[in-house]
């Protein structure tokens, strides 16, 4: 698992993004076990402690969970994993939505483009 | 989280010049810390007595609590900023060398190491291009296994591909309670694998933060943030 990093914003909450998305895509699978720390580092060459960080917040928030001594594992829990894609999708809408606003389109012309775009 | 280097108060003349002017800094165990300055900052001396190969004007350098000296380059494995090793011996010879100096050398890592970047030991070092010779010391350096690894420039002379090989070669030889100082003015091929940054400018410490949360402050890169740290100062 390669990720690919942004210099300009905190690469622990890229990290954090990057490993939802994959789970919320289904390329890390529930129950699945994520690869070690140091794994994850090296093929993406950032800090091991990054990596650390951003698997503490994601065990925070109940994404990942560590089975001791063996590793951190994707949640099984359905209910978060639909609260996962929920809040990804909002994340990705609420952008749509400003760079939208940003060009002038209006709430009502945007639900146009998008009935258009859909047919 | 403990201190494994502290400087307090340290300054440095050459003659009537001051290079470095009351360093205070404190350097914790298990990081990755940057030391960036634009050139003629004072890194490399600030290197140099950290090693103990210079000797503070005034004030204290300590690794863990005492004074550098033997004890300190026992822990330390350092890159220095030019090569010293003997150009017209081969590899193996100065393998050889690093193993009779240093007792937590591993002659086997070195040779593994070398055989992952493609460079043969046989060879003598002054037939190896200059991005090929710094990959040697390197690997040398990183053969040790010491408690911090201080790096001068360990990427000024290789292209941006070997870079990242260099990269990868640092995160994947280096033990998790170690502590790694990496000095460099080549900050955007280097920051993604910084905890924390120290800002030098003139001889004086500007600045010391974790690597995040300057990208937080700033809104941007670390190149970014020390581009407008430095306009200020």
């Amino acid at each position: 698992m390669e990720f690919q990093f942004e210099n300009n914003s905190p690469i622990y909450l890229q990290l954090i993004q990057k490993i939802k998305m994959a789970i919320a895509s289904g390329e890390f699978k529930p129950g699945e076990k994520l690869p070690a720390v140091r794994e994850l580092a090296m093929e993406s060459k950032i800090n091991p402690n990054t990596v650390q960080r951003a698997l503490f917040q994601l065990e925070d928030e109940h994404l990942i969970f560590t089975q001791r001594t063996n590793g951190k594992y994707i949640t099984e829990d359905k209910q978060k994993l639909k609260e996962l894609k929920k809040e990804l999708a909002s994340n990705l809408l609420q952008e749509f939505l400003v760079k939208m606003q940003q060009l002038g389109f209006s709430k009502q012309e945007i639900l146009e483009f998008i009935e258009r775009k859909e047919k | 989280m403990s201190a494994i280097i502290t400087c307090e108060h340290l300054n440095k003349d050459y003659g009537n010049k001051k290079i470095l002017k009351d360093v205070n800094v404190t350097i914790e165990k298990g990081r990755i810390i940057g030391l960036l300055g634009p050139n003629g900052s004072g890194k490399t001396t600030l290197i140099k007595l950290i090693n103990g190969l210079l000797v503070p004007t005034s004030g204290n350098v300590l690794v863990l609590g005492s004074k550098p000296g033997v004890e300190s380059k026992k822990i330390i494995s350092y890159l220095p900023e030019r090569t010293y090793l003997p150009d017209n011996e081969t590899i193996e010879q100065i393998i050889q060398y690093f193993s009779d100096f240093y007792f937590n050398f591993h002659v086997e890592k070195a040779y593994e190491l070398l055989e992952k970047l493609k460079i043969n030991p046989k060879d003598k070092l002054k037939t190896l291009s200059k991005g090929n010779k710094e990959k040697v010391q390197l690997a040398l350096v990183m053969s040790r296994d010491a408690d911090v690894y201080i790096l001068d420039e360990p990427i000024g002379g290789v292209d941006p591909v070997a870079r990242d090989y260099i990269l990868s070669l640092i995160l994947d030889n280096f033990k998790e309670e170690a502590t790694l100082i990496i000095s460099t003015h080549l900050i955007a091929d280097i920051e993604k694998i910084l905890d924390e940054v120290i800002f030098i400018h003139e001889g004086k410490i500007v600045l010391q933060s974790s690597a995040d949360e300057l990208r937080m402050q700033y809104k941007g890169s670390i190149e970014n943030a020390f581009k407008e740290v430095f306009k200020n100062v």
